[in-house]
């Protein structure tokens, strides 16, 4: 008898794809309804951000007098009983003007550009910060990863909020100040161009860091024992080399997801600056101006408020859905 | 335990000074100040100088710093300021003649029944919550409980406060729009006078406590729910069960506690987070707390009164934080403090 064939050695049998880890979860993703629901609104929004103009004729900072407060008739369900009595009907803005007469579709997608570009860039600048920071740490270990760890004890024990208004209140007053010599002039005038953004970015984006040197820290410390990194030790590699193509690849994964579940927040930081006043400047529209104007007419305008109120909750319901998703997706684990 | 808590408390020192400092330093770079200008009217730079230098503003930086922690009569000052570390918070510049520790005594406290009410609330609601949702993994309840939990997490104060006063207040007139049902002269300095234990107390604190602790709640309600279904798969929960306790008690005496450390973790955060940002939900409620001294001071460059503001949250923010750290040992006895 001559054995030809090994068992298990089935041709005619599905041979498994290899794919990465990657691949892997992103699979998983897309079986998950709501996080893909989720990825195609935030799309949906960005686009309509981007090509505001083109969505709304309106210029979102335009105003019109004769038609401030103006309602449109499917709006009025909204209103008290006694709109008729007092509101202003007019199909000329689709989702109501509000009380300078500027329209509230233009505003909202111009207010969707704020709160998505903080919500990327807060958390590029913070997932950049802290994942440098806390991986050196954790990899060097010994002295010098606990005096970087106390500073960032210490900066947990700071009144982040309180910081972050006063870092507000202090930009916006420099910005005010017309000196556009050097480099801090160039900032200013940057600024000034971006309508503000530039320093909520700054501000936001620099404090939010500590929470993910956190996370990386840890990734680092468990992943630094591992055989591949001694190996690549042995081999010769030098630390900058092992950080960069053997640990941040493995530990990329889940900072992304940890960044993405604390993009709610940064939105909420940015809505809170602008209400009370420390956002963008006044006439770059903002989901949290538009809010606290709103709030203003509460009593007889209340659509006033809601316009912009639901299109902030559900772009941060999105973000935590989308979040919820890709950490399902990149830990399977965490969802028993 | 004794010497962690007295080790703790001495971090405490330099954290508060750093905040203190920075914070100082920060504010009195902002350009512009107090008395540059009287409602619309700018007053000239010989006036400002003059009323300045009464409030000893001409002085360098580090002269006022030191002034405003220690006292002046290191420095050649004539006493009028005791410094901080005496309790005196120096007197605020926007309100004439007002003593910026009276301003706080009248305020602090509402924007702390407010927030400790928000916390206790987000116990109550979200612990249940999340400890159903896990017992009943995988069914309706639990599918609704997380829905809620992540609607809840979404919908931000500031938008929450003004649909609640929309809708429970203006439309369905069951609740005061605004307002705040206790004044000042407070029980031990904190909590409402006995005279203003009624219902209009209740009534007035319903909304804005609703406003503040959802979401909160919605995030305890959720993480208790993890933790719970982590510690439940553990053996000695197996243990419990098969020593034939019954499943409540395994539950609530087994399971629980030790689910909660996670939860506790939080708390702090949360806690601090609802004394210090109740900004938002002051302003629509128009409730006299500090959080609207806190907004107002920064555009009116009132530096006592904002310094102050600060240091009470800062203070709040690090008590909250060591209260979580020994409540640990408590919870789970295998963590001990040397």
């Amino acid at each position: 008898m001559t054995v030809t064939e090994l068992p298990g050695q089935d041709d005619s049998a599905p041979i498994r794809k290899e794919r990465s880890l990657y691949a892997e979860s992103f699979i998983r993703l897309r079986k998950n309804k709501a996080a893909v629901v989720s990825l195609i609104f935030i799309v949906a929004l960005a686009l309509s951000a981007i090509f505001a103009n083109v969505i709304s004729s309106f210029d979102p900072a335009q105003q019109d007098l004769l038609a401030n407060n103006a309602v449109p008739r499917w709006m009025l369900f909204m209103l008290p009983e006694n709109a008729e009595n007092y509101a202003r009907f007019s199909d000329k803005f689709p989702l109501s003007a509000d009380s300078l007469g500027r329209d509230l579709l233009s505003r909202t997608l111009h207010g969707a550009r704020i709160s998505l570009s903080v919500a990327i860039v807060a958390a590029t600048v913070s997932l950049v910060i802290g994942t440098a920071y806390g991986s050196i740490s954790g990899y060097l270990g010994g002295s010098v990863d606990n005096f970087m760890m106390r500073i960032v004890d210490f900066l947990y024990a700071f009144p982040f909020l309180i910081t972050v208004i006063l870092l507000q209140a202090y930009f916006k007053a420099i910005a005010r100040t017309n000196d556009s010599s050097g480099i801090m002039g160039a900032v200013i005038n940057l600024n000034n161009d971006m309508g503000g953004m530039l320093f909520l970015f700054i501000a936001i984006g620099l404090l939010n860091w500590i929470g993910m040197s956190r996370i990386a820290r840890g990734q680092v410390l468990s992943l630094k024992q591992k055989e591949f990194v001694e190996a690549a030790h042995a081999m010769g590699a030098s630390d900058t080399r092992i950080i960069s193509k053997h640990l941040l690849p493995n530990i990329i994964g889940p900072l992304i997801v940890a960044e993405t579940l604390a993009i709610p927040g940064y939105i909420f930081l940015e809505a809170f600056l602008s209400f009370i006043g420390l956002g963008v400047d006044a006439p770059t529209p903002s989901w949290g101006i538009m809010i606290s104007e709103g709030v203003q007419g509460l009593r007889s305008y209340p659509n006033q408020v809601l316009v912009p109120a639901v299109f902030l909750s559900l772009t941060v319901l999105a973000f935590n859905f989308l979040g919820d998703g890709l950490r399902d997706a990149f830990d399977p684990k965490m969802k028993e | 335990m004794v010497t962690y808590i007295i080790r703790r408390i001495l971090f405490f020192i330099p954290v508060l000074f750093m905040v203190l400092l920075f914070n100082f330093v920060l504010m009195r770079s902002l350009p512009g100040g107090p008395f540059s200008s009287v409602g619309e009217r700018q007053l000239p730079p010989s006036v400002v100088a003059s009323i300045e230098a009464q409030y000893h503003l001409d002085w360098p930086m580090w002269k006022q710093f030191v002034a405003y922690t220690i006292g002046d009569e290191l420095i050649g000052g004539q006493g009028d300021a005791k410094g901080v570390i005496r309790g005196d918070f120096g007197e605020s510049l926007k309100f004439r003649n007002q003593d910026v520790s009276t301003i706080l005594k009248q305020s602090f406290p509402i924007s702390l029944q407010l927030g400790l009410m928000a916390t206790v609330l987000a116990i109550v609601m979200g612990v249940p919550l999340g400890v159903i949702a896990a017992l009943r993994q995988n069914s309706w309840i639990d599918y609704s409980a997380t829905f809620l939990a992540v609607f809840f997490l979404s919908v931000p104060n500031l938008v929450l406060a003004p649909l609640l006063v929309w809708i429970v207040a203006l439309r369905l007139g069951w609740l005061p729009v605004a307002g705040w049902g206790a004044e000042k002269d407070f029980l031990l300095g904190i909590f409402p006078n006995p005279a203003d234990w009624n219902v209009q107390y209740i009534e007035h604190a319903l909304l804005p406590v609703f406003a503040l602790g959802t979401a909160s709640a919605a995030g305890i309600a959720r993480l208790t729910r993890g933790s719970l279904l982590q510690v439940i798969r553990e053996d000695y929960i197996r243990t419990a069960r098969a020593k034939g306790l019954k499943e409540r008690v395994v539950v609530t005496v087994h399971a629980l506690k030790n689910s909660l450390i996670p939860v506790v973790t939080i708390l702090g955060p949360i806690f601090a987070a609802l004394v210090t940002g109740t900004f938002v939900v002051e302003q629509i409620f128009g409730i006299n707390g500090m959080g609207k001294h806190f907004i107002a001071s920064v555009g009116n460059r009132d530096y006592p009164l904002l310094i102050g503001a600060t240091l009470i949250y800062a203070v709040v923010l690090v008590f909250a934080n060591l209260v979580v750290d020994i409540s640990y040992a408590w919870l789970d006895p295998r963590i001990r403090y040397d």
